[in-house]
């Protein structure tokens, strides 16, 4: 990797645009969104400076996330049906929630480093600079490579869309990019709630993995081969379940193993908003209370 | 001893980072809730497959997330701090140190293997036990050969990424070759799918090359898949694979050490 900060030469010179007087709310999200941008910019051109070390990488992606899937191949080389779901109904699972947490991973994957940032005191840095701290997490060590793991879980998506018994109306047809978006937000609001975590425990990145990969392939397998109470857990308290479960039982046209109600099925876009709420309060929160090395 | 204070050195260095060690403990074990009821769904399709009944397939489930960490799958214990420094060239202020360069990094992952069969191994199996009916046996003799199988399995896991990191005195940037060995190591242990229930002829390839002894034959001894004879051979598989891997990672220091050349000089 290069050593010159990209950062840096990214809000150089920049810091008269910055939001203040008159400007409000609006210019600071359009002023992270920009910022956000320009350092993802910069590391995009940084990876590809290094071609054939990028295409090892996104290929090693690429081969990770299909492992799992393998894993279910082979499954199914023994039996017909997992829990009452075809092949093509897993695999419809396994591309939505793979595809969702792959855009997450890649908008937003590399906040899981602000523990080790808050360690080794760099994150003092980050907070001098005249642009939000979120931006310059979320864009920090931007990796492309993690275009293996989201190309990877749309041809898993693509094969099972032809596959699937399925009527498709238009409003089937509209809930399956709708899910996949969703699915991204709430990982990525998941994201953003172990970032803001590791302010108080700077070595727990690792519990952040249990809800995003773990939870990524929890939502591949559907959710009738889970006791009861974890299907409520990733309901109620994580609601994972709105990733991908509860849009493909509606549109797969399967029982909800937990008999709730119909419109349920479609609360995906307003449970993404309400964990962003909670995950930008709990950000905000964790900003604050941040005190750096105690002074 | 040398050798012995490098591998209470490894102990003592994981043992300090007590959150991190909770937090990979709860992340094994919302894994192996996860790979539990995936194979409690493919067990009740299909009893007895691979030769396995439902709480031996549990059983295998949470050794595995058990002994994830110890034979460092994935993250490579630390072997990646040795690729490091043959990139940027301190490996040249080992070469020099009164002490087999190999044996070292040995005995360091040894200690980290110690503390993490223990720090991450325990309490997820323990987990594991209350909630699932598992197959674990009762006579502390079988726990034994369990454990002197998983300490083989780490041997040979060590040997495996030994040799990953000294290719990086030809590679340069030995992170594609890392990621390839870590997949392999993932998929032909039977971390993935017990190798057991590989399609046949496949599986049984796969039950000879040196990745099963990661995790299949360790988790065979335990759940009782292998008893008697049966343990043995499996045992001299595991040390027959670490002695020929260890070997092989020597010949391949020694060629490294003939030809590296430190920064031109």
């Amino acid at each position: 990797m290069v050593d010159v900060d990209p950062v840096q030469a990214a809000v150089t010179g920049e810091s008269a645009a910055a939001p203040g007087r008159g400007g409000g709310r609006a210019a600071v999200v359009a002023q992270g969104l920009r910022v956000y941008g320009l350092i993802v910019w910069m590391w995009v051109r940084s990876t590809l400076a290094y071609r054939a070390s990028f295409v090892m990488a996104a290929l090693g992606n690429f081969a990770a996330s299909a492992l799992d899937f393998v894993a279910l191949v082979l499954m199914f080389s023994r039996i017909d049906a997992l829990g009452g779901f075809s092949l093509a109904e897993v695999a419809f699972l396994y591309g939505t929630a793979s595809t969702s947490l792959g855009l997450a991973d890649l908008l937003l994957g590399s906040m899981d480093r602000l523990g080790s940032r808050i360690r080794d005191g760099t994150l003092d840095i980050l907070l001098l600079r005249p642009v939000p701290v979120f931006a310059q997490l979320a864009a920090d060590r931007f990796a492309l490579r993690r275009l293996g793991r989201i190309s990877q879980a749309l041809l898993v998506l693509g094969w099972s869309l032809g596959r699937l018994d399925v009527d498709w109306t238009a409003g089937r047809v509209l809930m399956v990019p709708l899910t996949v978006v969703c699915g991204a937000a709430i990982f990525g609001a998941v994201f953003t709630l172990g970032a803001a975590f590791q302010f108080w425990a700077q070595d727990a990145a690792e519990v952040q993995n249990s809800f995003t990969y773990g939870g990524n392939a929890m939502l591949q397998f559907p959710p009738t081969v889970f006791a009861k109470d974890l299907v409520r857990g990733v309901t109620f308290i994580v609601p994972l379940a709105f990733v991908n479960w509860l849009p493909a039982l509606w549109l797969l046209g399967h029982d909800d193993p937990l008999g709730l109600p119909g419109w349920v099925d479609f609360l995906g876009p307003a449970v993404a908003v309400v964990l962003w709420m909670v995950a930008g309060l709990a950000w905000r929160y964790g900003v604050r209370a941040y005190r750096s090395t105690g002074s | 001893m040398l050798y012995t204070a490098v591998a209470a050195g490894g102990f003592r260095r994981y043992a300090t980072y007590r959150v991190a060690t909770a937090a990979g403990v709860f992340t094994n074990t919302v894994f192996g809730f996860i790979v539990a009821y995936s194979y409690i769904a493919l067990w009740n399709e299909r009893p007895h497959l691979g030769g396995y009944d439902q709480a031996q397939a549990l059983t295998f489930a949470w050794t595995g997330q058990a002994l994830l960490a110890a034979t460092a799958m994935m993250a490579g214990g630390g072997i990646a701090e040795l690729q490091e420094r043959i990139r940027n060239g301190d490996i040249a202020v080992d070469l020099h140190r009164p002490a087999d360069l190999q044996s070292w990094w040995l005995a360091a992952d040894l200690g980290r293997a110690g503390f993490q069969l223990i720090g991450r191994g325990v309490v997820p199996m323990a987990v594991g036990a209350c909630f699932f009916d598992l197959a674990l046996p009762g006579e502390a003799w079988t726990w034994g050969l369990f454990l002197l199988s998983a300490g083989l399995a780490v041997v040979v896991s060590f040997a495996l990424r030994y040799l990953v990191a000294v290719a990086s005195f030809w590679l340069l940037d030995g992170s594609g070759l890392a990621v390839i060995s870590g997949l392999a190591a993932m998929f032909f242990s039977g971390m993935v799918l017990p190798l057991r229930i590989f399609p046949d002829g496949f599986g049984q390839v796969a039950q000879l090359l040196p990745w099963a002894a990661l995790l299949q034959v360790p988790a065979d001894v335990l759940l009782g898949a292998r008893t008697g004879g049966a343990v043995v051979r499996g045992l001299v598989f595991q040390a027959g694979w670490a002695v020929v891997l260890l070997a092989l990672g020597r010949l391949m220091q020694s060629a490294a050490t003939r030809k590296v050349v430190v920064h031109g000089g």
